[in-house]
């Protein structure tokens, strides 16, 4: 198929960028209050919710302390001026910089993550190699998979007693799955002719697993933690608002309770930040194990 | 005795049609000497690529044994280094790498430096000086069958089996590689079995040619002796007077056994397994 054009996207993604950002802006902007039609004492009743304010010059004008509506972009970029300005300071319990809360869901996230894919792959080692145990416990694994991570929480924070480790057991669930039945699907799918060349030469276990097995079955494995990578990424956030533990998933909760839709949206954004920071560094490890055949 | 004995082997399969088992093939006994080459041709389903992963090791026989000097073999060994039909390269390693790992396989004792020059030496000796550190994405078939050849030859072992090594290579690449491995062969006088379609390649390559009936129950029927000096190479082998003699005999067998269930003038397959081999010779 032939590519059609020859312009550069990055033209294209600023000119969307631009109308994304401009229509928000003139869909969120609010015309001045305009006093005609009430009388006196509707004025005095919105002045008294705090809805308007009396203006200096005389007449009234929307109080710009209380929001009503979806915020426009000027103010989310406000807000995060305000926020990174004040990324790494610890004002209470429960408002920590933004800098703290990326590094808690980073850390959160990381832990559970890894130590998913470490047993998955164990496991699923242990399954690919051997056909009989794999078909043995290949029912369980299919009626595990579709379960969603959030569905075990009440569960594991029964058992577990602890939200700051539950939350990272939440992660851990919505990443296991996947690498799991991956990495047995790879190991089981493993060119025989590989193994025949390591049974010839005589390879102990331990090099047949990381010379053979382990590189050979690395591209299937690194697409099982793909898809785990961003099924944990989806359940960090509302294990975090759930289980009420600090983090960019719970900063969307709380500015929620604040009722600041522009601290909501600032969060949205983080998270998404966030992901593709993770999601890039990802793919320079993935790239690292892969083979072309 | 010989140095390698295939004795009175069967090979059954679990039918797939469900009850009983199906005989692949029937009674195959051979002896090959040390230094020998030998080859078996058939048409595909005869059971030949099952008889040489046997002698590998790689796949279990039903009846029989397989002895190689004087001990019978069992499960794969360095002493039977396969040369693969699809190759078999590690991908996710470079030639030096591939050939690498089977060196310090059959030599744990050696140090590094004894190592890489003997992985050179088997590369320049395949022609790949330079192609090194390239994985095999970046290598032509012809090319990683030289890869396949060297880390063979490599390890030195007892006995080379060669699985229709030059089926996947394209016709004239082929018939370079192939006095490639003649020269080697000359220099080494390894023991070779091996396994082919092509008759001029056997006939090229071989001491011996063992023709093989079609499955199921398939037998060795003649054993064509190639009367044809050494050393031979491509140009000189079709000059002498039993090329086409011998070329002919088997493509005329190949030919007679083509239609499945015709056995040719022998009957029934599966009720002549007691009759020995034929040894047809110019």
């Amino acid at each position: 198929m032939k590519t059609n054009g020859n312009g550069s996207p990055w033209m294209i993604s600023v000119f969307l960028l631009v109308i994304f950002l401009g229509g928000w802006h003139l869909l969120t902007l609010r015309t001045s209050f305009d006093a005609k039609g009430k009388t006196e004492e509707q004025l005095q009743m919105l002045e008294f919710n705090g809805d308007i304010v009396r203006a200096e010059a005389g007449g009234y004008a929307w109080n710009p302390e209380k929001m009503k509506g979806v915020p426009g972009p000027l103010a989310v970029v406000e807000k995060a001026r305000v926020e990174l300005s004040e990324a790494f300071v610890i004002k209470g319990t429960n408002d920590h910089g933004i800098g703290y809360l990326v590094l808690y869901t980073v850390s959160r996230f990381a832990g559970g993550f890894l130590a998913a894919s470490v047993v998955a792959i164990i496991f699923g080692v242990l399954l690919g190699l051997n056909r009989v145990l794999f078909r043995a416990v290949n029912p369980f694994i299919q009626v595990l998979k579709p379960i969603s991570p959030l569905a075990w929480m009440p569960l594991l924070l029964y058992t577990v007693k602890d939200p700051k480790w539950t939350a990272v057991l939440v992660v851990f669930m919505a990443a296991v799955w996947p690498t799991l039945a991956t990495t047995a699907f790879g190991v089981s799918s493993l060119k025989k002719e590989y193994l025949h060349v390591a049974a010839i030469l005589q390879l102990s276990w331990f090099k047949r697993l990381y010379r053979v097995i382990l590189p050979g079955a690395a591209p299937t494995i690194v697409n099982g933690l793909r898809i785990a990578f961003g099924s944990a990424l989806v359940a960090v956030v509302p294990a975090e608002m759930l289980l009420g533990e600090l983090g960019v998933g719970y900063l969307s909760w709380i500015e929620w309770n604040n009722l600041d839709i522009a601290g909501v949206i600032f969060a949205i954004l983080v998270v998404g930040v966030v992901g593709v920071i993770l999601d890039s560094g990802f793919n320079k490890l993935a790239g690292l194990v892969t083979y072309q055949e | 005795m010989s140095f390698l004995v295939v004795d009175h082997v069967s090979k059954f399969f679990p039918s797939h049609a469900g009850g009983g088992e199906v005989c692949i093939f029937k009674d195959v006994t051979l002896k090959v000497d040390k230094g020998e080459f030998v080859t078996v041709i058939g048409h595909s389903g005869c059971g030949k690529s099952t008889l040489l992963n046997i002698i590998a090791g790689l796949e279990t026989l039903s009846e029989g044994g397989v002895i190689l000097n004087g001990r019978e073999v069992s499960g794969p060994g360095l002493d039977r280094m396969v040369v693969f039909q699809n190759f078999a390269l590690m991908p996710w390693m470079t030639v030096f790498e591939n050939i690498a790992l089977a060196v310090r396989s059959a030599y744990p004792d050696w140090g590094r430096e004894q190592v890489t020059a003997h992985v050179h030496k088997y590369i320049d000796l395949v022609g790949l000086k330079g192609a090194e550190e390239k994985r095999p994405i970046a290598l032509s078939g012809g090319m990683k069958q030289r890869v396949g050849l060297a880390r063979a030859f490599s390890i030195e072992p007892k006995v080379l089996l060669l699985d229709e090594p030059f089926a996947q290579i394209d016709a004239l690449t082929r018939g370079v590689i192939q006095e490639e491995l003649v020269q080697m062969w000359n220099a080494t006088r390894n023991t070779v079995f091996m396994v082919t379609h092509d008759v001029d390649e056997a006939i090229l390559l071989s001491d011996r040619i063992m023709l093989m009936t079609n499955g199921p129950s398939s037998r060795v029927a003649e054993i064509v002796d190639v009367t044809i000096p050494r050393p031979r190479s491509r140009d000189t082998v079709i000059e002498h007077p039993h090329y086409y003699k011998i070329r002919n005999h088997v493509i005329h067998f190949l030919v007679r056994h083509a239609v499945h269930g015709a056995a040719g003038e022998r009957g029934v397959p599966g009720e002549t397994s007691d009759v020995a081999p034929l040894v047809v010779r110019f």
